[in-house]
This record gives structure tokens, sequence and C-alpha cells, in this order.
């Protein structure tokens, strides 16, 4: 065998037989040169290149000057709004043209749908930031008391300072209806969704699709469902345990359908290990399916909390609106969060409207603390690290790297 | 059977008019059984007689007649879908589960027809065990939880003390005490596929059954795991009779003291071609459709 410079990529090159003087195949084993310099990622991988971005950036710059001149030069267009159609309008030309010039027609298409995508997720992102903005603007002064948070409006009247009155009776209303809605919509929610998935057959088909459509009921119906059975028709008085079932038609559905999406998604695999076992179907739903699917379905309950929180139309027609706060569910009257900003806003004093932004806000700092919470619970079980395993990756930084 | 000849099935046509449908039984919740410690192992014969099944209106097995010796490790072997799985699934009861599966014959354990109608479903599944193909652990369990499983899910209580010693027993049988044993409290997903395995066939242990079916139970393992399978399963065979379909000819070799041949001819529900002592079926078969298997000509 003769001796030959190692190629990196094939390792030793195949000997050469001498009677034949053809080369005799076999295994090549990898060479390295250990004098090399160590390997270096190459920069700015998947990333779009200096002229791709320059070109992007450049296009949206000209299309503003472009805007501005035609808008607020040209024609009689002033004003913001307009500026900023005629902006998109005029940038995702420039961006299409810019695209021609160094590429074909793939190239420009893809811009153009990159700019009509990116806008309209920027439209979305910016209608929800300026309705958090908006009503927290309004609001803040009012938020800003504690009193706000500790006292209830019995003897406070509309036109009295922040430093007077608050909102506890809304929350604590709020707290309570939710609560029984809870209560009762639970165990039904997820044994409607148990039915679904793990009875199935006929009947379990005409139930989802009942659920289904009842997840697009209007809330208002909702609400007259429960006015006309409980108030009008059975003489019940007007209470927050009315207004708890009413939000409990609202959530029930929710609930029911987001868990049995999550159930539905419980490999078939366990229960078949289960039943192998020797288990009953009933055992291998509680034991097996229900704490399997744990995560998705706390999602799916506070989902329906969400839901019910905020809504105003069923409360609006069961409840009543108290001044006071209301500790008992059959005790008549009770305020909620949504009922009070509804009739804050409608009585027209400049104070009762500021209250009214400060619980709105208050009402979207909870839905934004449950949606936070109900990710978190959504995360899978087995891969999250413990907070101290995540502190300790944060505290000892690029170890790994060297 | 007798001696080291195998048997070539079915006799073909004798048995087509004592054939009754037996159509498949939803699963019943069972009323859970009265507390009391788990039975002590003693190996059961498997018998099944003139299995036939459906699914639908197609039927896929044909007069199956396979008699599984107690403490000794029978393998299914033969193409895909000739009905080796719906067969192993047939021994447990696990056939019914498909709404639309039906079955006739008789699959008697010890002696005692498990479709009985007296026979109460779960006990049947108790009795004998199954593990599949794909490893799969409870994932809201930890090791030790998922060990007990079996307890748990049947409704059998047992004490403290005896909980740690099953535990250890377990998985001392299925190979894996020495992996696990500092980390029993960790969730059962957290290990790899062939561990993962082998928590299944101790968490299939713990219940003591008397038979244990295994499908395919190496097929998504590394050789190393498989390896360390294939011990457990002749060290727990002396206790348990085993009865495991796998695709790979060594592995049959290996493991089986007994050998069963399946075939569905094109179009036609999957039968028996032959069965005997695994070393005839591989040295010596009488028909040339097992010949060809066994040695890969075809399959
Ligand atoms: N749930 C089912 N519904 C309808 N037909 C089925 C079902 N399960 C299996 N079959 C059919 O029954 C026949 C036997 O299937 P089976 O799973 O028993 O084959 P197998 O021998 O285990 O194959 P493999 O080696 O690929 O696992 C196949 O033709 C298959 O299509
Ligand atoms: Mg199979």
């Amino acid at each position: 065998m003769t001796t030959m410079t190692p190629s990196p990529t094939t390792g030793t090159p195949d000997p050469i037989d001498p009677a034949t003087g053809t080369a005799v195949p076999q295994t090549h084993l990898p060479a390295y040169d250990d004098d090399a310099p160590p390997p270096l990622p190459r920069p700015g991988l998947g990333k779009p290149s200096p002229d791709e971005r320059f070109a992007l950036i450049g296009s949206w710059v000209a299309g503003a000057a472009l805007a501005w001149l035609l808008t607020q030069r040209l024609l009689p267009l002033a004003g913001l709004p307009w500026f900023l159609i005629s902006w998109f309008v005029v940038g995702l030309v420039v961006t299409g043209v810019t695209a021609g010039i160094t590429g074909g027609m793939t190239e420009v298409k893809d811009r153009v749908a990159a700019g009509v995508i990116t806008g309209a997720a920027l439209v979305t992102g910016a209608a929800l930031v300026s309705t958090v903005v908006f009503v927290t603007m309004r609001g803040w002064r009012a938020a800003l008391n504690l009193n706000f948070y500790t006292s209830d409006m019995s003897g406070v009247g509309p036109k009295d300072n922040f430093d007077k009155g608050g909102i506890l009776h809304a929350i604590t209303g709020s707290g309570i209806e939710l609560g029984i809605a809870l209560l009762i919509t639970l165990p039904l929610g997820i044994g409607t969704a148990v039915f679904m998935t793990e009875v199935g057959g006929k009947f379990a088909t005409v139930v989802r699709t009942v659920v289904e459509a009842m997840t697009a009921l209007p809330s208002i119906v909702a609400g007259l469902f429960i006015y006309t059975v409980l108030i009008v028709a059975l003489g019940f008085p007007r209470s927050g345990l009315a207004a708890s079932l009413a939000i409990a038609v609202m959530m029930l559905p929710i609930i029911a359908r987001a868990a049995d999406v999550v159930l539905r998604v419980v490999p078939g695999g366990l229960r078949e290990a289960s039943l192998a076992l020797g288990s009953s179907r009933w055992r291998t739903v509680w034991h097996v399916v229900l704490p399997t699917a744990r995560p998705g379905l706390a999602t799916a309950v506070i989902l329906g909390i969400a839901r019910g929180v905020g809504e105003t139309s069923p409360v609006l027609l069961t409840s009543g609106a108290a001044a006071f706060t209301v500790t008992g569910p059959t005790d008549g009257v009770m305020n909620s969060l949504p009922l009070f900003i509804y009739t804050n806003v409608r009585s027209g004093e400049p104070q009762a409207i500021a209250r009214a932004f400060g619980a709105a806000t208050v009402l979207l700092a909870l839905v934004l603390v449950l949606f936070v919470v109900a990710r978190l619970l959504a995360r899978p079980r087995g891969n999250r690290p413990t907070l101290r395993a995540r502190l300790a990756g944060a505290l000892a930084p690029n170890r790994a790297a060297r | 059977m007798t001696g080291d000849r195998t048997d070539v099935l079915p006799s073909i046509g004798d048995q087509h008019a004592s054939t009754t449908v037996i159509p498949a039984v939803p699963a019943v919740p069972a009323i859970p059984a009265a507390p009391s410690g788990p039975p002590v192992p003693t190996t059961a014969s498997l018998e099944a007689e003139r299995v036939s099944a459906w699914f639908g209106q197609r039927k896929v097995l044909d007069r199956v007649s396979l008699e599984m010796p107690a403490g000794r490790v029978t393998a299914l072997i033969g193409p895909s879908g000739c009905g080796k799985s719906t067969f192993l699934r047939i021994l447990n009861r696990m056939h019914e589960l498909v709404p639309s599966a039906a079955l006739a014959g008789e699959v008697r354990l010890d002696g005692q027809d498990i479709y009985a109608p007296e026979r109460r479903l779960t006990d049947a599944r108790k009795a004998i065990g199954m593990v599949f193909q794909k490893p799969n652990p409870f994932p809201a369990m930890s090791i030790q939880d998922n060990v007990l499983a079996g307890l748990r899910l049947t409704g059998t209580k047992i004490g403290k003390g005896e909980r740690e010693g099953l535990v250890e027993e377990s998985l001392v049988r299925a190979g894996l005490w020495l992996e696990v044993k500092d980390r029993l409290k960790q969730p059962g997903s957290a290990l790899s596929g062939g561990q993962q395995q082998r928590l299944c066939i101790a968490r299939s242990l713990a219940v003591r059954p008397r038979v244990l079916l295994m499908d395919e139970p190496c097929s998504a393992l590394d050789p190393t795991s498989t390896r360390v399978v294939e011990e457990t399963i002749q060290q727990i065979a002396a206790d348990v009779t085993i009865v495991i379909v796998t695709h790979n000819m060594q592995q049959a070799h290996r493991v089986s003291h007994q050998c069963a041949f399946f075939l569905a001819a094109h179009g036609t529900p999957g039968v028996i071609v032959e069965h005997g002592p695994t070393d005839t079926i591989f040295d010596n078969p009488q028909d040339q459709r097992t010949s060809d298997y066994v040695n890969g000509r075809f399959g």
C-alpha cells in the first residue's frame, strides 16, 4: 500500500491492486486536520442579505415620501388616515418595482405578498394595542387610587372625586358569579367532552354539533333565556345566581368544545394500554385520559372563564346593578365589572365615565392574567424546565459554548 | 403435538359447519373487584380453537387453532397484514375494541373459554397482559406509578410496604431496576425508548399476568435495547407464558420455543400454514412456503 495524502472528503484513497492495476474498493476512515482553525458558524444564515434589507427599508421610506407628497401636497387629502393608506399602497408598489429590478415575477409576488401580510398583522396589532392604550389612558386616574379597589359605590355620587368610592362591589360580584358559573360548567363541560370522545356514537355526534353551534350563541340570547325562564316564568328575583346561570350558558359550550379537542389528542395507545391491564373504561378515563390531558383541560377552563368574565348582556338582563357590595348569590341585585362599566359609561358624568374606564382597565388586566396563566398551563409537562433549572441556566451562560 | 414434527394447518373444509359467529361485545365497565393482593403467579396454557375474525364484512382470520403451552415462548411470524396482531388481540379480548370487529371460535385459558358470557372482560385482560409495538408509558405518571398503574386501574389495593416490594420486583424482572432505582419519582416519559418498553413490560408484570402477549415489542428499539428485552423475555418465560409477534427471524429463533407461521394469500383471510418447535420450523419445515419465508425468500 502506497502512502497518499488523505483528502478530507474521502479519507484515505483506495489502494491500487498491483496485479491488475485497478483500485481495490474499501471503506474509508475520516481524516481530521488538527491544525486547522476550529469551525465557525456562517454569519447571517437564514437571514436576509444586506442588499435585501436595504431594498426593503428603502422601498418603504420612498413610499412614505411619495405618499406624503401625494396626499399632503398634490391631492386635497390632508390628514393621517389618508397618508397611512396611501403609504401602504405606494409602499407596496415601490417594493414590487425594486424587487422587479433584481428579480423576476416570483420575487415581485413574494415581496408584495410579504408586505400585505405584514401590513395585516400590523393593523391587527395596532387595533389591539390602541384599544388597551385608549382604555388605560382614560381610566388610569381612577384606577390609581387605592380606594378604587377597597370600597364600593354606596353613598358615593357620580360627581364625587376619585378619592371616594370604588369597584369592590363589582369585583366581588364578578368573582361570585364566575365562581358559581364555574362550579356548574367545570363538571358539566368536561363531562360532556368525555362523553363526546370516550363514548362516541351517533348521539355523541349530535351533541358535538349542538355544542359547536352553541359556541356561536349570541350572549344576549343566553341572557334572555335565563331571564324568561327564571325571572319571568318562575318568578325569581334578579340576582347574582341568575346572572351566574346566564354566564354558565355562555361558558359551557366553550369549555366543552375546547376540552373535547384536548381529549381527542390523547393518544389512543394510552387508552389501549390501560384497558389491556384489565381496567374498566371509566377508570381509564379517570386515571389515564384526564391526567394526561390535564394541562390542556386547564387551558380550556381558563378560556371559558375569560369568556364569561367579560360578558355584559347576560348579566344586564339577569342581575340588576347594586351600588353596594352583595355577597349572597340569592340576595337580590348584584353588580359585576361589565355591568358597572356599562352603567357608568352611560351616566354622562365625566367622573363616572373615568370610573368606568378604570374598571375596564381592571377587567382587561384580569383577562390578560387569565390568558397568561392559560398559556403557562398549556405547556407540555414533561420538558418544562423547573424554575431552579432555568435560573441555573441563566446564571451560568455560555458554559457549554466553548 | 408429537415430538419434532410440525403440524400443517388447517385441515381444509371439515370444520366449516361448526363455525359460529359471536358478535363483539362492547366493553362494559366492570364493578371493581373486592380488595385483595395480586394473585400468586402461576403459568397457564392458552389455547385458541378455530378462531375466525372479521372487520366489518372482511374476514381476516380463518379457523386458526394454536396451543400455547404454559411456561413457553410462542413466536408468531408471517408477512405484514396476515393477521398476527389481530390474532394476538383476540387472545386478550382487545379485538372487540374495534367497533366493526366480530369473531368466532374459542380462546381457552387453562381450559376455560375467556369469551364465555359469565367470564368478566377485565378478568381476562388482567390474566393476559399485553405489551405493544410502540412503548406507551403513561406520561402523567412517575416511573413508580407507571409500574403500579395496573393495580390502580383495576382497583386492587395493597399495603405501602408491599407496594415498594412489587415495584422493585417488577422492575428487576423487566431488567430495568438498576437503571431507574434512583429516579423512581421521575416521569416515565423521561426514559429512552428501550427503557420505556421495559417499563411497559414491568407495568404488565406488576399485575401478575399468567400470559404476556407482545406485539413486535422490539421493532422501535435499537439492537442493544432489543437484546436486553430479549433477555428479559427469556428470564420471565419460566413463570409467564409468552406469545410474541416478530418480524425478526433471528429474534424468533433466539427467544421462542415454538413458532407459528401465519400467511394470508392474496385476498384471502389469514391462516396458520405451519407451527411447531422453533428449530424444526427453521431447519426442517414441511411446507415449502414456510421454508421460503424463514429463509427470506418472500414476504
Ligand atoms: N381496525 C381495523 N379495521 C379494519 N381492518 C383492519 C383493522 N386492523 C387490521 N385490519 C386488517 O386486518 C388484516 C390483518 O391485520 P393485522 O394488523 O392483524 O396484520 P399483521 O399481521 O399484524 O401485520 P403487521 O405485521 O404489518 O403488523 C389486515 O388486512 C388489515 O388491513
Ligand atoms: Mg401487526
